[in-house]
């Protein structure tokens, strides 16, 4: 275990690595800079000052050498944009807004999600079968912003005591945690639902009937235990996309999260921020991803990290 | 198992929670409500976080609109929206034009110092400073010696910028410059506390450190999230400030914006959605204010490809475009269809406006458009069926209303010229780039004015300015204005304007489209809200009646 653990940090360093330099050398490749803006041109003399003071005037090399080696002591750097707060300052800010509308939409889905899948899947065919899928239909095909404007529209604006956007009290959470829930549990359920029903042919499900346990019994110890291991290996993903926020949501509801940097500094080509941003992303994702393969390996005796050629 | 698996998925929550120190978020004070039905306070959208609230870093309205509030030019803007005298009582200009003495006021900052010149003569050379790299600094280089300072061929000894006292301060200009008082007005030219600024670098980046000398002072700021103004009650002119204080809220998207504003927590808001001012227009609605702004909207078009270095095949594209309709049926924010440069609310030497004694320098004409056409395509040798292979492109920077506009021209070029004019839309950073290089034929551009004098228009296409993107080189009119920037006759340097404005739209290397506006709503009970074309709407003035 702790030489798995080992081999797997090694990795995520390397890979970490990779796409500091592949992020590095595409964002420095694209048109444009971080002072541009849309109204108002910036005269060169200016710029130049500019590009000496962000230590942009120096070749591309020797400011990848100093990244690097900034990076290796977590300093993000200096934001291009901002002048009040740095790049670590805003990722610090921004991620404990963004993880707790994250978790707290996790949870929404993966208790709503497993959960409505199952059922659909018991009643195949039937009504709640039926109601299931055309909630987990709408959950994949409407996109966030037209949920998150429909429930400002229609939601906030009739119930008092939800606020239409901001930040500050539980209140502020309800709304966009749901809109940012809608997705994950949609896939959820659809997932549990066809594994479910796969699972349910099996010969030990028929055994274990046969057995005379009862229904509840079998559905919950051996059915859904079974079914839901496929949605334990989209955790990963889905967790770290969770807490990294969302770019639509924060914005239409005006949630001060990590979110919004991920679309806003590449458009404003804020390199620092760029960078910052994406490695953080990156360690969180990487994070996940092996504390996934862990509680895999714990769920499902079956596979064996160290010998299935891991 | 199943055990295990939950006591897994909670291990992962509980560590997610501890990573982000998610503790109860129910952090806000409620004693806040209370306070707001006591004292005035003003609610509204500041649309953008500030990336700085240093006035020289500042880049645009998402800091301007704060920082108006919490500090104070030379010259400001009064409760009717006139020049008067801010921390200068009163002020001296030499027989030439060139040296203005200010005499300040016994104004103080909010940590109590008194204001002095030398605190204007450090914030502006400091603002100048090439280190400081100030995005705006070249709005300061009227004064002698401050372009060489900024762009590292001079020294700051050398800028014309001089405390003679405590409360005097001397200022000499490159040239006569008639608009320069209203400068001192502008951010980039707001004074900083010298040994608050010297002594803590980073006194911009908290409340707790921040120090103005304005009508409000900032106590507090949540990025991303809220800035909240307190009424500054050593402001020297206290008195005319109703406002107990002022929250801005910082949300990007207008459509929830614009929902809280009408769920009644906004008291005033600006970044209004343009399917939404349409509605209030049609609907009459007296909240709908349409301010004038000193912008316009045009397209570039690149003399370098052939046919449109010809004038005539300018004139042609300019005259098919019926600016009304545009105007009418597609912007629908009460617009002004553009038939010059210069934008209305501007004054000339005998306090008319500039735009209508100029009056339109081109005009929606099909037949002619098409005639002119013709000829200017002939005089190219190239046919009709030609210009239509080329495969010319309109460039526009991705945005709903910019596609909207671009196709309703196009539309428009078809019908009229017969001619095929593809559109292409591209990221703003890209369209600066391909501008730059030259790799357009027709390009989207606007531009909004920074002072009140037709200079800040006609400038644009000086052949040495940097923001002459059709890069226009015509020595008559850089004499034309190099003579209104130089003379000190108010009507010679009007004439010298107004004669520059018909040659260059005689030349036409732009197509004036339309000239912008800006609508923003304010609640019946909110009163004292004015608006100066060079400004977002002025709040400090404002009160809130019940």
């Amino acid at each position: 275990m702790t030489k798995y653990i080992l081999k797997r940090f090694t990795m995520a360093i390397v890979t970490i690595w990779a796409i500091i330099t592949i992020t590095f050398f595409l964002m420095h490749s694209v048109p444009g800079n971080p002072f541009a803006t849309e109204s108002r041109k910036i005269p060169e003399n200016i710029m130049e000052n500019l590009m000496k003071k962000y230590g942009l005037d120096k070749p591309k090399s020797e400011q990848y050498m100093m990244y690097l080696k900034n990076i290796a002591r977590f300093d993000f750097g200096e934001s291009m944009k901002s002048n009040t707060e740095t790049v670590n300052e805003m990722i610090a800010r921004g991620f404990p807004v963004s993880a707790h509308l994250g978790v707290q939409a996790i949870l929404i889905a993966l208790i709503l999600g497993p959960a409505l899948g199952a059922i659909a899947a018991l009643y195949q065919n039937k009504t709640p079968d039926y109601i299931s899928m055309i909630i987990s239909i709408i959950g994949v095909s409407v996109p966030s912003f037209v949920m998150g404007s429909f429930l400002i529209q229609f939601v906030a604006r009739n119930v008092d005591w939800l606020p239409i956007g901001g930040w500050g009290e539980f209140r502020h959470t309800i709304l966009p945690s749901f809109a940012l829930a809608m997705m994950p549990l949609a896939q959820f359920a659809r997932l549990m639902r066809s594994s479910m029903l796969e699972v349910l042919n099996q010969d030990y499900i028929k055994t274990a009937k046969s057995k005379g346990i009862t229904r509840t019994a079998v559905i919950m110890k051996h059915a859904v235990r079974n079914a839901i291991l496929p949605i334990v290996s989209m955790l990963g993903t889905t967790i770290s996309n969770l807490v990294a926020g969302s770019f639509v949501i924060e914005k239409i509801f005006g949630i001060p999260g990590l979110g919004m940097f991920f679309t806003t500094s590449v458009f404003n080509r804020d390199y620092t921020l760029i960078m910052g941003v994406t490695v953080f992303y990156a360690m969180v994702l990487i994070t996940m991803m092996l504390l996934v393969d862990i509680a895999y390996m714990l769920i499902d005796p079956r596979i064996r990290l160290t010998k299935e050629g891991r | 198992m199943r055990r295990k698996f939950i006591a897994m998925m909670s291990i992962f929550l509980v560590l997610v929670m501890l990573v982000t120190g998610c503790s109860s978020p129910a952090d806000e004070t409620g004693d806040e409500t209370d306070d707001a039905e006591t004292k005035k306070i003003l609610k509204t959208n500041n649309s953008s976080e500030p990336g700085s609230l240093d006035p020289p870093l500042a880049q645009g309205t998402h800091e301007s609109w704060i920082l108006e509030n919490v500090f104070e030019g030379l010259m400001t803007f009064d409760e009717k929206g006139e020049l008067v005298e801010g921390m200068a009582e009163k002020y001296e200009v030499s027989e030439d034009g060139l040296t203005y003495t200010f005499y300040l006021r016994d104004a103080k900052w909010t940590n109590g110092d008194p204001v002095t010149a030398h605190d204007f003569e450090y914030s502006w050379k400091r603002a100048l400073a090439p280190e400081t790299a100030a995005n705006y600094a070249s709005i300061l280089y009227y004064i002698k010696g401050a372009e060489a300072y900024n762009t590292g061929n001079g020294s700051a000894d050398d800028v014309a910028i001089k405390a003679l006292d405590d409360k005097t301060l001397e200022v000499t200009l490159e040239s006569p410059t008639a608009y320069f008082l209203e400068l001192t007005a502008f951010y980039t030219y707001f004074p900083v506390n010298k040994n608050v600024a010297e002594s803590n670098p980073d006194w911009a980046k908290d409340p707790s450190t921040y120090v103005s000398n304005g009508p409000f002072k900032l106590v507090e700021w949540k990025h991303n999230d809220q800035i909240v103004l307190e009424k500054n009650e050593n402001y020297y002119n206290a008195d005319k400030i109703k406002l107990d204080g002022i929250e801005l809220d910082i949300i990007e998207d207008q459509n929830t914006a614009w929902q809280k504003y009408e769920g009644g927590e906004y008291h005033i808001n600006v970044d209004v959605p343009t399917s939404v001012v349409a509605e209030l227009q049609a609907n009459n609605n007296p909240e709908l204010n349409i301010g004038l702004q000193v912008g316009t909207y045009y397209y570039n078009v690149n003399p370098a490809v052939k046919p449109f270095n010809n004038a005539k095949v300018r004139k042609a594209l300019s005259m098919a475009m019926d600016r009304e309709t545009i105007t009418k049926n597609i912007t629908q924010g009460g617009q002004i269809p553009a038939y010059g440069v210069v934008p209305p609310g501007l004054k000339d030497e005998s306090g008319k406006d500039f735009r209508e004694t100029v009056g339109s320098l081109t005009e929606y004409n099909p037949d002619e458009a098409k005639k002119l056409f013709e000829e200017g395509l002939k005089e190219e040798g190239m046919t009709v069926q030609d210009f239509n292979n080329a495969g010319f492109v309109l460039l526009y920077n991705t945005s709903e209303s910019h596609k909207k506009i671009a196709q309703a021209v196009q539309e428009m070029w078809r019908t009229t010229l017969g001619i095929e004019i593809g559109l292409e839309n591209v990221e703003f950073q890209v369209k600066l780039d391909r501008e730059q290089s030259g790799d357009y034929q027709i390009s989207r551009a606007g531009w909004i004015g920074d002072y009140m004098d037709p200079m800040t228009f006609l400038d644009l296409w000086w052949s040495d300015s940097a923001f002459n993107d059709v890069k226009y080189n015509n020595p008559e009119y850089d004499a034309l204005i190099q003579k209104a920037k130089t003379t000190t006759d108010q009507a010679e340097r009007m004439e010298a304007m107004r004669q520059a404005e018909k040659m260059l739209m005689e030349d036409m290397p732009v197509l004036p489209v339309y000239f912008y506006t800006q609508p923003y709503t304010v609640k019946p009970n909110v009163t004292g809200i004015i608006k100066v074309p060079v400004r977002y709407p002025i709040i400090t003035y404002a009160d809130i009646t019940d």
